[in-house]
């Protein structure tokens, strides 16, 4: 049995667009079975604190088209960024990395997260992984 | 239905965008058992490329792909 590819995402935005980008690239790469490892630092850790994907919203540059956005996401039925999670985590494909530094920085607490984070790790960590990666991209 | 082949399963992607029908695809398949065809209908016009990708990366065997007029339609046989 060869060895399943394997994407290493680092997750540095939080807001909509890109949690789409990167869960987008992570539902695929899970239904394609690749091994999919998710670090998620910056304004991207903030998205794993419980409650906070479900307030993601446009960059302030775009901010006037976020409502226009979310409604025609809902008429095409596409997935929330959490459901995207959810159901890429019970792939059992999925792991997620919360970034230490970016914890402390922001007051976040390990009971803070949402469950299905896996571990609290650093650069050590995603830099060991992503050297056995396929595919390593930041969004 | 299209061509000959009989399918053991039927998903109806029809309105759904990427990654939808390839996830959804991805699931059915793994309820299918070895030898078993699902047939999948989209209109994604990503999903003629994306799910042959996804068939042949999963190391699965693509029948038959029919465009018709209210949709593709595929059939994937499991082959592991």
């Amino acid at each position: 049995m060869p060895e399943k590819k394997k994407l290493a995402l680092i997750v540095h935005s939080g807001t909509l667009d890109r949690l789409f980008c990167a869960f987008t690239l992570g539902s695929t790469a899970t239904a394609m079975d690749m091994e999919t490892h998710l670090y998620f630092t910056f304004w991207g850790l903030n998205m794993l604190v419980k409650g906070a994907m479900e307030k993601a919203g446009l960059p302030a540059t775009y901010k006037h088209m976020e409502e226009q956005m979310k409604d025609k996401l809902k008429e095409m039925k596409y997935p929330t960024p959490y459901e995207m999670l959810k159901r890429m985590k019970a792939s059992g494909l999925l792991k997620i990395y919360a970034c230490s530094p970016t914890m402390e920085m922001f007051g976040v607490k390990k009971e803070d997260l949402i469950p299905e984070v896996d571990t609290i790790a650093g650069a050590a960590a995603f830099l060991d992984l992503a050297s056995d990666a396929d595919i390593t991209l930041l969004v | 239905m299209t061509g000959e082949t009989k399918s053991d399963r039927e998903l109806d992607c029809l309105g759904l965008y990427c990654p939808e029908p390839v996830f959804r695809t991805r699931q059915e398949i793994d309820k299918l058992a070895v030898g078993q065809v699902l047939e999948v209908i989209a209109d994604d016009p990503a999903a003629e490329e994306d799910i042959k990708h996804l068939v042949k990366r999963l190391g699965h065997q693509l029948l038959e792909l029919q465009k018709e007029k209210d949709g593709i339609h595929f059939l994937i046989k499991k082959m592991k």
